[in-house]
């Protein structure tokens, strides 16, 4: 489903953030993606969604080579994947309810379908009771809780979560994990980046560990090892 | 198909318009601040076209007081000088003449000396009629009289069939220091109020547009998360599109206000020093144009400040 094909991110002479990358992810999988801070695994991420071009080499999504995209496809693009993030990134002036419905508005959905899927994504991440609350009003776990609705909303193909327990303490993040992994479970594609060593070990599925911009491991059932 | 298109359209229209009304309630800070100095952007232009059009209606009056007179010799034949009525009648730069025989000059005369019995007396005294017949001409421009003088002193002018002019003098010559001196005063007031309104315009323009260049920086996280999760730049930048709109309706409607209480405390001021040109007649009387020349200036600065603005932002 994705495909790096020898990717290197040179921003200059002295800073590599990827040098060489090469490996694949197939649909269904759900990949963590370990390393220190700098070791390039946010580039990585943010050439998924055509934030970053690369220097040199190929990113495929399906077959087809993302650089290659013209501009004006990259929403429709981008609508096929969920993004999570580590600081939530709702829109702050608008309710649980209006930032899901965001994300299907932007996808051009009738109200119809909007009315019936936002309670359903938000039932689906435990926060059905918090529909009308603004992010301020809504502690870390739940705003991620939003985030992970928002993301799940449009039935993306990928979802990437970048670090999305950063911010929680252990028991929120236990919540959250679980529900990554209750979306796998339903055939969504997930990659995950974390620093969290309990996380990995519980999960029990690949992990690809990155160091210096380079792929150091990736093993089918990895533990945190750094 | 293009029924289900056009149905989309309007509903993400709808979105969009929807999305800009709650975003301007919600942001109520930003949004007083954006209304504020657009209100003082409107406020400046509304004055200084209100300013410059009553300038120019009292220059009008002036200028509408300026006029020409050709008188003729006293054996002047009134055909003749018919003629050259008819001949100013048709030179493009003349808007209206009036002949004058020498018998209606009298009675005019006679009518506005009435209660001078010394006059009178003199004026019997000379026996007959003393005065000229002769033409008032008002030109379409004071720059014109000139050329209409020249007119009548070349020699296209009308002459009698003994060959000598008919005319006897222009009183062009006498009156062209003041012509002269009123025309350019009249071209210095309106350049310099064009200058004036340009720069006011601009310079208020420029800081509508910093205000609601800082309303979206603070907005900026806002746009890249909406551009991350697959909104394509129109329905990012519409509803930014709408508030600016609104900016400009809500304060076009506030600074005609203002203007009210501006104009009426000038009404009589300007009454006393325009010889009796009332700037708020004038306000009401032009109420509607001016509104809509402040709503049209509003809606285009805000939503050209607000497209302007986002261009920068949505490059996610």
């Amino acid at each position: 489903m994705i495909v790096f094909d020898n990717v290197s991110k040179i921003y200059s002479d002295r800073s590599k953030a990827l040098d060489k990358v090469s490996f694949s992810i197939d649909p269904g999988e759900f990949v963590s993606i370990v390393g220190q801070s700098g070791a390039g695994k946010s580039t990585l991420l943010k050439m998924i969604l055509i934030e970053e071009p690369p220097t040199h080499g190929k990113v495929f999504f399906d077959k087809l080579n993302i650089q290659d995209l013209p501009r004006k496809f990259i929403p429709e693009y981008r609508r096929r994947i969920g993004s999570i993030f580590q600081d939530f990134r709702l829109l702050p002036d608008r309710t649980a309810y209006e930032n899901i419905a965001f994300a299907m508005e932007s996808a051009g959905r009738s109200e119809e379908e909007i009315e019936a899927d936002v309670p359903h994504a938000l039932d689906l991440v435990g926060l059905k009771s918090k529909m009308w609350s603004f992010p301020h009003e809504m502690s870390g776990g739940e705003k991620q809780r939003a985030a992970i609705a928002r993301a799940i909303v449009n039935q993306p193909d990928l979802i990437i979560a970048d670090e999305p327990t950063g911010n929680l303490d252990p028991i929120n993040t236990q919540e959250i994990i679980q529900i990554l992994e209750k979306i796998n479970d339903l055939g969504t594609t997930i990659i995950l980046t974390t620093h969290n060593k309990g996380v990995i070990d519980s999960l029990k599925k690949r992990v690809i560990t990155m160091e210096h911009g380079t792929i150091a491991r990736d093993d089918t059932h990895g533990k945190y090892v750094l | 198909m293009a029924n289900m298109s056009s149905k989309h359209y309007i509903a993400q229209f709808r979105r969009i318009s929807r999305s800009g009304f709650v975003s301007f309630w919600r942001n109520q800070t930003v949004s007083l601040a954006a209304l504020f100095a657009m209100t003082v952007t409107l406020f400046a232009i509304g004055s200084l076209m209100v300013g410059n059009t009553f300038l120019d209606a009292f220059l009008g009056t002036i200028k509408d007081k300026v006029d020409v007179t050709v008188y003729f010799v006293e054996d002047a034949q009134e055909n003749d000088i018919l003629t050259v009525q008819h001949s100013l009648d048709a030179l493009p730069e003349v808007a209206s003449t009036e002949y004058i025989s020498r018998d209606a000059a009298l009675v005019t005369f006679r009518e506005r000396h009435k209660d001078d019995a010394v006059m009178l007396a003199a004026l019997d005294e000379i026996g007959g009629n003393p005065l000229r017949a002769s033409i008032n001409i008002k030109a379409r421009e004071l720059s014109q009289y000139e050329s209409v003088t020249k007119f009548l002193e070349g020699e296209n002018a009308v002459v009698a069939p003994g060959g000598a002019s008919i005319i006897e003098k222009v009183n062009y010559r006498q009156n062209k220091l003041v012509i002269d001196r009123m025309n350019k005063l009249l071209d210095y007031s309106r350049r310099l109020g064009t200058a004036l309104v340009l720069l006011l315009s601009l310079m208020s323009v420029f800081v509508t547009f910093n205000t609601i260049s800082l309303a979206l920086y603070s907005a900026r996280e806002e746009i890249s998360v909406m551009k991350l999760v697959g909104a394509a730049n129109n329905f990012v930048r519409g509803p930014f599109l709408v508030q600016g709109a609104m900016y400009g309706v809500i304060s076009a409607l506030l600074s005609a206000a203002l203007l009210y209480p501006a104009a009426l405390w000038l009404g009589s001021i300007s009454a006393a020093a325009f010889g009796g040109l009332n700037i708020f007649t004038y306000y009401l009387a032009h109420f509607g144009r001016i509104l809509v020349s402040l709503l049209a200036s509003g809606v285009v600065i805000g939503i050209l400040s607000s497209y302007l603005a986002i261009i920068r932002y949505l490059k996610v």
